[in-house]
């Protein structure tokens, strides 16, 4: 079996959603920055593919490497994301004594 | 095929070139690690917080010096990545006034410990400097930087209070939101890249028109792409502005945020939001304006729809949530998600008057908006609650801010002669503007909708003015309230600027005509 563009954004798109899906349904507050993780690899999955299939339509030279760029960028943002997402659940666990998403729950309608 | 090495050599000269207009920007880079290395230097001084203040403020000056002398000339810099317009100039002037009340607001309030006022200060400059680069960003890769650059510096700031239930809970619910709504975003960005092969705005712009004119069999297919693609950048753009579907964060991160930030995450990121939105919408997904000042969507995407649909939901979610708001800063906060409904009308307008429109009342709305939640800051300064309770009496504890607080309310509201009203007057004009062409109904009902919602505002902006002028005091002898003269000062200034602009706006629309001029390719 050949693999195919459609491939990559079948797996991209899974990842998407299973991180969505990981998000909403998370406690573990951890866990919902997984979640976050996955659908940023999501996308990054789905700039390499079109990078590689589709890219290079444009016409300026940045275009040829343009997703695989972009998907760089996108892991040094993650990696800062977690550390401040991190960051913040420490400080949830240090003031709640939990990192049960649903424990921060003070503020209401 | 030239090796990559020399493809590169264009590209090195230009960012060298681009470099000259970077010079805004560059200051404010020094002068957030200049902040942070002043803040340990000056940890043991008496007199910290005058210094850091005084450096605070001299960075944003200088940043602004640069701004005022640098030409407004469209170009594009970078290679592509930013651009130099007038349109981002007059989004940076606002950032930068934003930025230097709420530094002026700080300095005299007891929100921020003087321990801690030398990180909030440098912090907050990132975050301009995250402002400006949204402002004038025109590809997609910039977008997403600047936007994430301003939410981590958010994140932070929102659970600045250490150990407060409150403020660290914000700051989760503020970091969740903001991750799964930029990642959403990010992930409509990589499908509209592989459906045009290009990051560059206006090159998605002509790519676009390019797929839409081939009529190829999978036409339909890639329109709903596209219609996808599209519908999730402006998830993550409708998460910065605080509309429908992703406000939820909105009441908790202003709640539980420390006050000053809170002002100026209403107003700062907010107007960086709309600038990016106004941005993507007109250069990426529609043609240039025509003579008589009207564009149309490229291929037909029905994003002003949506537009206009997120834009009704959002003022009425905001305004009918708002009535049932006992804490004044969540009560700001749903308002200021209804008045994030309203400026998207000037979006769904698709034209000169709408991006016009849009561009006046986010300069009306920091003043106005500043001005109310420095009222907050002093009550909740001298009485430590932010309830609606303990505004009975107001007009006698405190005369001043309590009539300049009404002059603000009435001036969120919409009422002559106040220079709110000349906000929404616009934005109502932009949407008449449409009611006589193609899906006119629609945008007539959008106006009825937003009429409407200016009623319901009067409620609950009302109510406010009820319990500081009518009602009695919580207890009979309740002392007088002190402010300090700064904020006098700046309360005198915003209520005196929104007065002045409701009788002769004609400075602001002047400046706002003359920043139209959007970079295009």
């Amino acid at each position: 079996m050949q693999i195919s563009l459609s491939h990559f954004l079948a797996v991209g798109a899974l990842l998407f959603a299973f991180g969505i899906v990981t998000v909403a349904t998370r406690r573990n507050a951890v866990g919902v920055l997984m979640g976050v993780e996955l659908i940023l690899n999501g996308a990054n999955v789905n700039f390499v593919a079109f990078n590689r299939y589709v890219g290079s339509a444009g016409t300026q030279t940045f275009d040829a490497i343009g997703g695989q760029v972009f998907s760089l960028f996108v892991i040094v943002l993650a990696a800062a994301e977690a550390a401040v997402g991190l960051a913040i659940v420490l400080a949830i666990f240090q003031t709640f004594k939990s990192i049960d998403v649903r424990s921060a729950d003070l503020m209401r309608e | 095929m030239t090796p990559l090495v020399q493809q590169l050599d264009p590209l090195v000269t230009q960012n060298l070139w681009s470099a000259s207009w970077f010079r805004p920007e560059a200051v404010l880079t020094a002068g957030a690690v200049l902040l942070f290395v002043l803040d340990l230097f000056w940890r043991k001084s008496p007199r910290r917080v005058a210094y850091l203040t005084a450096s605070a403020l001299a960075v944003l000056a200088a940043a602004a010096g640069f701004l005022a002398v640098q030409p407004a000339d469209a170009l594009s810099l970078f290679n592509g990545l930013l651009a130099n317009d007038a349109f981002a100039s007059f989004f940076k002037w606002l950032f930068l006034a934003a930025a230097a009340l709420v530094v002026i607001i700080t300095a005299s309030g007891k929100d921020f410990p003087p321990a801690r006022v030398g990180e909030f200060y440098a912090l907050l400059v990132s975050i301009v400097l995250g402002l400006f680069m949204m402002a004038s960003a025109t590809d997609l890769l910039m977008m997403y930087l600047s936007i994430e650059l301003v939410s981590l510096s958010s994140y932070v700031l929102a659970g600045f209070k250490k150990g407060d239930r409150k403020a660290t809970e914000a700051a989760l619910k503020y970091v969740i939101y903001g991750s799964v709504a930029s990642g959403i975003m990010l992930f409509g960005m990589s499908y509209l890249y592989g459906l045009t092969g290009t990051t560059n705005l206006s090159q998605i712009a002509t790519q676009v028109q390019q797929l839409s004119a081939s009529g190829t069999a999978e036409l339909a297919a890639t329109r709903i792409a596209l219609v996808v693609a599209a519908t999730f950048v402006a998830g993550g753009l409708g998460y910065k502005i605080a509309a429908v579907p992703f406000h939820m964060w909105c009441p908790d991160v202003y709640e539980g945020a420390p006050t000053p930030f809170t002002a100026f995450l209403s107003v700062g990121p907010k107007a960086a939001g709309f600038a990016l939105a106004l941005r993507f919408f007109l250069s990426a997904l529609s043609f240039p304006a025509n003579a008589d000042g009207l564009a149309l969507p490229i291929g037909d995407i029905p994003w002003p729809a949506v537009i206009g649909v997120v834009s009704a939901v959002t003022m009425t979610l905001g305004n009918l949530t708002a009535l049932l708001q006992t804490n004044l800063k969540r009560l700001l906060a749903y308002s200021s998600i209804a008045h994030a409904g309203y400026m998207l009308m000037g979006l769904a307008a698709v034209s000169a008057v709408g991006t016009q429109s849009v561009m006046i009342y986010m300069a009306i709305y920091l003043v106005m908006n500043l001005g109310a939640f420095l009222v907050v800051i002093l009550v909740a300064q001298a009485t430590g609650s932010e309830s609606i309770l303990d505004y009975r009496g107001l007009s006698r504890r405190q005369p001043f801010a309590a009539i300049t607080f009404a002059i603000f309310l009435f001036s969120l509201t919409g009422i002559p002669p106040f220079a709110g009203f000349i906000g929404k007057w616009y934005l109502f004009v932009a949407v008449w503007e449409r009611t006589g062409g193609p899906h006119g109904t629609w945008y007539g009902a959008l106006l009825v909708i937003a009429a409407l919602n200016t009623a319901i505002a009067l409620f609950y902006y009302a109510r406010v003015i009820r319990a500081m002028f009518i009602d009695p005091p919580y207890a009979p002898d309740a002392k007088r309230i002190v402010s300090p003269v700064s904020w006098q000062v700046v309360l005198g200034a915003c209520a005196a600027a929104v007065l002045f602009f409701g009788i002769r706006p004609q400075a602001i629309i002047d400046w706002t005509l003359s920043s139209l001029q959007l970079f295009r390719g």
